[in-house]
């Protein structure tokens, strides 16, 4: 007698039951840390959008002879899903170096982050009032006994027109290298 | 490696365990009517693990929760397929919850000594079901928080401490921020909490009295592993096959417009609560009886089904549990088709159903250039696309049409009786104006005052008997007017015909076409007349519709139209909204103004 279905004998049987188990168990296991995964990681993909130059005045209102004029800069702040345009980030003291150029500093204090003040007149030099830090026209520490770690942060500039540009950075305070924050 | 697992052992008794839980017996051997418990055990996980994950990016506050869930839906990597699984995840586990509890009472499952299993297994179906109401809420979407507002006002009318429920539940008088941390707190921590650990009661006690076989028993008894295992993996399979496969169709859940307590919407439950919607809506529980729909017939339902392990007891008792929940089942999906027929047939449901999903697409457009901290919901209220037409409906369709409707697309009860104001401004438009046959009709000055003024006058009676030089100059005359408005859709016109509206900006002013003989146009000619200076601009437009009885207008020749802004029924952004709409300037994205 022949029968038509010949039962896998069981231990095979099992084996494959088991197999199957594991690998559907597997497939199971693995959707959804999967799919969280990648939202977890998207804040990898997002490219960071430091670097950008923002206008921040005009070359007419620049007094000339050198002065220092301070201006906020206002940048486009991106918070996740808020964009809010016109946010003040900080402030820059603008002067005129010679014909068509502008020096750009960055106003915070390169000590502790107190706002410089610009001190106008024959010896014109920016002072830090928190711990009495002189800085010159350039930037440079004037004053030896001065605690700041290092000079004034330059910005970079660029005119378009008459407008200027700044790439607005700043930069951690109390250490000697400029280290974006 | 085995020295490894021995140590492991040796500390946790970790193989006695493994052992225990692979090798519960099965009596009659592995069947497939066993699995639901496993599905269920399942999607719960999906929804831990997918739920945390979400957290991650989740934020519960009315200004930040629709915006999070934008995010997560329409930016983040795979975020849409996330949200979707634990979305339809729920779905499932719904309809699982009802094939489990069918199961275990058709098998008898529930009788002694197995009455305590039952009752945490009930418990953990009101535990589910209340974890899909608050999750409901957490987009802050219209959908979401209309459909629960239903809910909390249905919990606000039961007797005495109603009001005080809702209260608490709310958070606060109304909803807001305190609604979204509780809602949240509950769905993400408190249910869940307790989920898990009815979970672990329910198959504490499952595996203490032992699964109950279907009788006849077709086989030998067998050990859970691999037999029983292997099918509950298949059955679990099968039921993310389905998720997976509704995930994909509609591509995620639905993200609604932001919630907009001021915005009508026509909020429906989620599916599987249709019927308790459509319920209410019954005759019988019309008014003061409303409270027995919504809170008596759910207890007593409730109470059936915990009595049901002493009823099952008996022969008759387990057919009338049977007989029960079978009625209950069909008076569900009665009710269900009912509610679902009723909305297919209703045309105004429908139109606000469409309504409601032009303004989810339209929002998610304008929050693609990032969203104010005020929340998406003020991209809408400042969107000239969404609010114009509303505005007009309102205010000015009773008189003025859009295109022959009111702006929305329906039809006032009052017939057209001032311009229809689709494409104001343009050429098109003032052409019709200047058409002897078109002015004194319906779509321009028909039904007004005008019609017999001076102007309609002019139109049908001077302008025929231009020669053909003066009709030369009127045409110039009539791009220069055009060109006034400034509209955005005939920029390249305008700006391409730059000669000829100087030209006609000249004719305006002189003597060949008559227009000065009663209309100033920048300084020059008779002010009886509106002054043409800007006209169809948005300045103008915002002025004429603020008050079009003003000297600089109409002044006393004013038909009926109402001084919207001198008499402030409308508000200056309401104004600047429907005139912005009407001259077509709005946020267009820039892949497609392309
Ligand atoms: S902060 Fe400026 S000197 Fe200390």
């Amino acid at each position: 007698m022949h029968q038509p279905h010949v039962p896998p004998p069981p231990d095979r049987r099992n084996f494959l039951t088991k197999a199957a188990s594991i690998v559907i168990g597997g497939a199971l296991a693995v959707v959804a840390p999967v799919a969280g995964l990648f939202v977890l990681l998207d804040p990898l993909r997002r490219k960071s959008q430091a670097g950008t130059f923002v206008k921040v005045g005009s070359l007419s209102s620049l007094p000339a002879g050198g002065a220092a004029q301070k201006f906020q800069v206002l940048e486009t702040k991106t918070d996740v899903w808020n964009v809010t345009p016109n946010e003040p980030v900080g402030a820059v003291y603008l002067q005129r170096v010679g014909e068509g150029k502008v020096r750009a500093l960055n106003a915070k204090c390169p000590h502790a982050g107190c706002f410089v003040n610009f001190k106008p007149g024959d010896a014109m030099h920016y002072h830090c009032p928190c711990h009495n830090s002189s800085f010159g026209m350039d930037g440079k520490i004037l004053n030896p006994n001065s605690p700041s770690p290092r000079a004034l942060d330059e910005l970079p500039v660029e005119l378009r027109g008459t407008e200027i540009w700044v790439r607005f950075q700043n930069f951690r305070a109390g250490v000697k290298d400029r280290e974006p924050v | 490696m085995k020295s490894f697992f021995d140590w492991i052992d040796h500390r946790t008794g970790s193989k006695k365990l493994l052992h225990e839980v692979l090798f519960e017996n099965v009596p009659g051997g592995a069947r497939w009517r066993y699995a639901w418990g496993s599905t269920l055990v399942f999607c719960f996980s999906i929804q831990v693990v997918t739920g945390l994950f979400l957290w991650l990016a989740y934020s519960p506050s009315s200004q930040t929760a629709w915006e999070s869930v934008y995010y997560i839906q329409h930016v983040m990597w795979g975020g849409w397929f996330l949200r979707g699984l634990h979305h339809f995840t729920a779905q499932a586990m719904t309809v699982l919850l009802a094939l489990h509890l069918m199961q275990v009472v058709i098998d008898g499952a529930y009788k002694a000594p197995r009455e305590v299993n039952f009752w945490t297994g009930v418990l953990l179906l009101l535990l589910v079901l209340a974890l899909s109401l608050t999750g409901y809420l957490l987009p802050w979407d219209q959908k979401g928080y209309w459909a629960t507002r239903v809910a909390t006002g249905i919990a606000g009318i039961t007797p005495m401490i109603g009001p005080a429920v809702e209260r608490l539940v709310v958070g606060a008088n109304d909803y807001g921020h305190h609604t979204l941390t509780r809602f949240f707190a509950l769905h993400a921590g408190i249910i869940p909490g307790g989920i898990i650990a009815f979970i672990v009661a329910h198959v504490y006690l499952f595996r203490r009295h032992g699964l109950t076989a279907k009788l006849p028993k077709k086989a030998p008894d067998s050990p859970f592993w691999p037999d029983q295992v292997f099918r509950d993996a298949v059955v679990c399979l099968a039921v993310l096959i389905v998720i997976l496969f509704f995930n994909f169709r509609s591509h995620g859940a639905d993200l609604d417009a932001p919630a907009d307590p001021s915005e009508p919407y026509p909020a429906r439950p989620e599916w599987y609560f249709l019927f308790l919607f459509q319920m209410l809506k019954l005759p019988v529980f019309k008014g003061s009886m409303e409270v027995v729909g919504a809170i008596v017939v759910p207890t007593v339902v409730m109470v059936v089904l915990v009595a049901m392990p002493y009823l099952g007891n008996s022969k008759q008792g387990h057919r009338f549990n049977l007989g029960f929940l079978w009625a209950m089942l069909g008076v569900m999906a009665s009710l269900t088709y009912l509610a679902m027929n009723e909305d297919r047939n209703d045309p105004g449901f429908q139109a606000d159903v469409r309504a409601a999903k032009w303004e989810a697409e339209r929002v998610i457009t304008l929050a693609g250039e990032g969203i104010p901290t005020t929340g998406a919901i003020t991209l809408l209220r400042n969107d000239p696309l969404t609010q114009g037409p509303k505005i007009f409906a309102r205010n000015c369709a009773s008189c003025h049409r859009y295109d022959g409707h009111d702006g929305l697309g329906g039809q006032p009860k009052d017939k057209i009786s001032a311009s229809d104001l689709k494409g104001f401004g343009s050429r098109e438009w003032l052409t019709g104006l200047f058409d002897p046959e078109k002015i004194a009709g319906p779509l321009y000055w028909g039904g007004t005052e005008h019609a017999e003024g001076k102007m309609a006058k002019f139109v049908k009676e001077d302008v025929p008997e231009f020669n053909a030089e003066q009709k030369e100059k009127l045409r110039q005359g009539l791009i220069a007017l055009s060109a006034e408005a400034g509209l955005k859709a005939q920029a390249a016109l305008d700006k391409r015909d730059a000669a000829l509206i100087a030209e006609g900006q000249k004719e305006l002013k002189g003597s060949t076409i008559n227009c000065a003989d009663c209309h100033k146009f920048h300084g020059d000619g008779d002010d009886t007349g509106p002054d043409l200076t800007g006209w169809g601009s948005r300045e103008w437009l915002t002025a004429f519709i603020s008050d079009a009885s003003h000297e600089r207008f109409y002044g006393e020749k004013n038909d009926r139209m109402p001084a919207f802004g001198t008499d402030k029924m409308l508000t200056e952004r309401e104004i600047g909204l429907v005139a912005d709409w009407l001259r077509g300037e709005w946020y267009v994205p820039k892949s497609r103004a392309e």
